[in-house]
């Protein structure tokens, strides 16, 4: 028996050698060569997808925290993101948890090895020039968004590899200017607008449109840098111009920006508009630019999401709490400091009047009586009380007023208290708070509704939301043309672009050339587009930020002055508390109040630093490539 | 059996106890410390606002070991002997150093057990002669202030506050109560006197601390008087 098996063993070992042969040469099945994945358009296309949906945004719907910075949202989501942003005083030079930095040469490295690849690509000629012009696209991107954070970068565009000789210094490219990289992101965005095809239906990919906008805002950016660094911050500055462009270029750029944005303006790249397809409610037509997504002609380009594949909880973090498709919500509250600014429509600036010349409340019929007369975009960036979402109405209220001015409230959403006179509990605040302290409602007395998503199931964790990251849009080309033509001396042209802009918002008497000024077009641009990520490159590039976050605390006077002025302090985030009166018999029985309300979770006044308008390039970073230079006054 | 298993439990007890001193290296123990001085005159910042940085050469990449002074204007850091470099980083403190007042923007310090490095430095301008007190819920400061920085580097004064906090550390950042001067609003500078009401405190305590910034223009740090506690 023994002997036997041994034979079989033996047996076996011999012909198992011999089936062998082939097998270290056998090609692995899943791993794909570079000339393999390089054969076949659908391969191409979908590395190409993977190097789309890689695109850095700085301020994108995946990471809501970062959409509410500079207090134009309170943090109520939890007592340690409040404390974070508005018990600290200043920012690091990298941004509160690391928000304004990213160094990602491997997304480059991927990008030029994808254009080097796709070169001996076996596919067809036009297939081919357009996959590498997208991917073109998207590097320029990439580098536009560095620049963004840190002036001049090192510009690489090939893939380095390293020949293991011991000295890797040929491989340390030094910064480029911060001219320089502008330049290179609107020469690349010129010519690609040459080769890529003009197709105002696609928004996910890069087109003609896409380019030019990113000449545009490129130039426009370099332009303002190079007006007010040299005016406001001459003190930032190094000594390669890793950071600060000269004056002298700022009209060059002007220019450049200017004739970007006439392009599209002019129909060249396909035909985009303003979205204007509920002309009957404004506000809900402004908020539908942002989930609409059925022949959207404002959208030139965007980072799409598809229910299924690829969705973000953006609707789930921001949504109105009470009765929302998940316990959760309320994350960003917009503040006063942001619901103030949008004008009234007699294109003036006020405060929302809680009191009279004599410092007596002022009684509303109906909640949202305060808000009326004013820019349509209030409605369609914020929720406000007595407006609804999802078709049900939002219930935010702060507490019952008594004839005495004592204030009868709770301490949880909905809470329930006995009233004077009265023998049974009844509701004392809203379903949707405010409760001081308290998180996830709205403390600041508004929920956000920009980007917030109306379809049904949206909040739910199951489901989340398909509404896509705009990354430019056609308002935003009516802006740039306007705020170039103002500062190249074109008043009448930069009011007629802006006009376009603000009749869709409601305003019925247009802005004469005289009504032009660096303050609109800063306000302009802060209402516009809150909380889509462009404000904070607003507050650098016409370096204002440290005149509006100057440490100085603030009181309701300093709140409710200067609305509308480029440079107002903004250092506190304030909030707007609604309380309805109890008074039985008198006239003012269930009207309405508003008061300002400032949290005392809110314990330190903003603080910008000059060396904040340049994100810090990390130490790590700094030490791995000495050719590099530290950021000024850091 | 039983024995053997024993002894050799106290075998790797008694490897595992050796083992300690072969794996562990000594902790930094050379005391480098030293303050920020103008004549002598120590410089108050705010809390972890300026910085420095220690490099030391010859141990691979170089990087900084990066620290703030201390609201006294004081530094120190545990080190191992050696030389180290220190730099103030530029635009970093409401003082002048280094390139600008034709000095070493680096200074080179050999640490050996406790050394001592105090750093002279130009202040922009200085906060001389403060007196403060407190009356009946009231705090008035009372100082005088004086250009150090004439030429074409000096700066103009943004403003000059008052700050009472719960704790020492009275800045910007901590503090229940402020008074501001505009630098426009300064007509005497041998006398500036502000004055504020210390609001309610929860809970209460009898005493405040509190401390006078200036801030100059295009300099993001502020200078400081000293810090005084005050009884109500």
């Amino acid at each position: 028996m023994k002997k036997l098996s041994i034979l079989i063993s033996i047996f076996f070992t011999l012909i198992a050698c011999n089936s062998d042969d082939d097998f270290l040469e056998r090609p692995p099945t899943q791993v794909l060569t570079s000339e393999q994945a390089f054969s076949d358009p659908a391969q191409v296309l979908s590395i190409l997808a993977d190097l789309y949906s890689r695109q850095f945004t700085l301020y994108n719907l995946d990471n809501w925290q970062s959409m509410g910075d500079f207090n134009e949202a309170f943090y109520a989501q939890t007592q340690d993101l409040a404390n974070q942003f508005h018990s600290n005083s200043t920012w690091p030079f990298e941004g509160i948890n690391n928000f304004w930095s990213t160094w990602d040469y491997t997304y480059i490295r991927e990008l030029n090895l994808f254009l080097e690849r796709i070169k001996d690509a076996s596919i067809k000629e036009d297939l081919k020039e357009r996959f590498a012009a997208e991917a073109r696209f998207l590097r320029a991107a990439y580098y536009f968004e560095l620049v963004q954070l840190y002036g001049g970068v090192p510009i690489i565009l090939e893939s380095q590899t390293y020949d293991f000789n011991g000295d890797p210094s040929y491989l340390q490219v030094p910064r480029s200017s911060e001219a320089e990289t502008y330049d290179f992101v609107i020469e690349e965005a010129d010519e690609l607008a040459s080769i890529l095809a003009a197709d105002a239906d696609t928004k996910a990919r890069a087109t003609k449109g896409a380019a030019l906008a990113m000449k545009a805002r490129a130039a426009l950016y370099a332009a303002s840098l190079a007006k007010y660094n040299n005016a406001r911050t001459p003190s930032l500055s190094l000594s390669g111009n890793e950071v600060g462009i000269s004056s002298a270029k700022a009209e060059e750029y002007y220019n450049k920006a200017l004739s970007a944005a006439t392009e599209i303006i002019n129909g060249n790249a396909g035909s985009y508009a303003l979205y204007q397809k509920n002309p009957s409610n404004l506000s809900e037509n402004f908020a539908a630019i942002f989930y609409d997504k059925n022949a959207n002609p404002e959208v030139i380009w965007a980072l799409d999401y598809l229910i299924k594949y690829k969705t973000h909880y953006f609707t789930g973090a921001n949504q109105p709490r009470f009765g929302a498709e998940e316990e959760e919500g309320g994350a960003l509250n917009p503040t006063l400091n942001l619901v103030q600014e949008f004008e009234l429509l007699d294109n003036t600036f006020a405060p929302l009047a809680t009191v009279n010349g004599n410092g007596e409340p002022i009684y509303y019929e109906n909640q949202e009586d305060i808000f009326a007369n004013r820019d349509a975009r209030l409605g369609g960036t914020v929720i406000l009380p007595g407006s609804s979402f999802k078709s049900s109405p939002v219930d935010i209220w702060a507490g019952y007023q008594l004839s005495d001015g004592t204030i009868i409230t709770g301490t949880d959403r909905g809470d329930q208290r006995i009233l004077p006179g009265q023998s049974v509990e009844q509701q004392v605040v809203g379903f949707d708070g405010p409760v001081a302290g308290a998180v996830q409602n709205a403390q600041m007395g508004f929920y956000l509704r920009k980007y917030v998503d109306p379809a049904p199931g949206s909040g739910q964790r199951g489901i989340r939301s398909e509404v896509w990251n705009i990354r430019y849009r056609y308002a935003e080309i009516l802006l740039i043309a306007a705020e170039a033509a103002f500062e190249l001396g074109q008043p009448a042209k930069a009011a007629e672009y802006m006009n376009q802009v603000r009749a869709r918002a409601g305003f019925t008497i247009p802005l004469s050339a005289a009504d032009i000024s660096f303050d609109r077009i800063v306000h302009e641009r802060r209402v516009e587009f809150a909380f889509e990520g462009q404000y904070f490159m607003d507050l650098k590039r016409f370096r204002i930020a440290h005149e509006i976050f100057d440490g100085v605390t603030m009181d309701v006077n300093d709140l409710k002055s200067g609305i509308g002025k480029a440079n107002k302090r903004s250092t506190m985030p304030w909030g707007l508390w609604p309380y309805k009166i109890y008074n039985p018999g008198s006239e003012n029985h269930n009207k309405w109040i508003y008061k300002e309300f400032l949290s005392n979770q809110v314990t330190a006044a903003d603080n910008w630093q000059l060396g904040n308008y340049y994100s810090k390039i990390s130490d790590e970073t700094l030490s791995s490539n000495p050719k590099l230079v530290k950021q000024p006054l850091q | 059996m039983k024995n053997i298993a024993y002894i050799f439990l106290l075998i790797v007890f008694g490897f595992a106890l050796g083992a300690c001193e072969k794996d562990n290296y000594e902790p930094p123990n050379a005391l480098l410390s030293g303050k920020l001085l103008y004549q002598g005159e120590a410089i108050g910042l705010q809390y972890d606002r300026v910085s420095y940085e220690l490099y030391q050469d010859g141990f691979g990449k170089t990087g900084p070991i990066s620290s703030t002074f201390t609201t006294e204007g004081a530094f120190s850091q545990l080190l191992f002997n050696g030389t180290y470099k220190m730099v103030v980083p530029r635009g970093q403190g409401p003082f002048l150093w280094g390139e600008d007042i034709d000095q070493a923007d680096t200074l080179l310090i050999h640490v050996n057990a406790e050394t001592e490095q105090n750093i002279e430095v130009i202040p922009y301008w200085l906060i001389r002669n403060t007196t403060m007190a407190a009356t009946a819920n009231k705090v008035s400061a009372n100082f005088s202030l004086e250009q150090i920085v004439t030429n074409n580097l000096a700066r103009n004064i943004e403003h000059a506050t008052l700050y009472v906090s719960k704790t020492s550390f009275a800045s910007p950042e901590t503090n229940i109560a402020t008074a501001m001067l505009e630098g426009d609003n300064i007509t005497n500078l041998e006398n500036v006197a502000l004055q504020l009401e210390v609001p309610e405190m929860v809970p209460t305590q009898d005493y405040v601390f509190a401390r006078v910034g200036l801030k100059f223009i295009g300099v993001d740090d502020m200078i400081f008087s000293d810090i005084q506690k005050l009884t109500l």
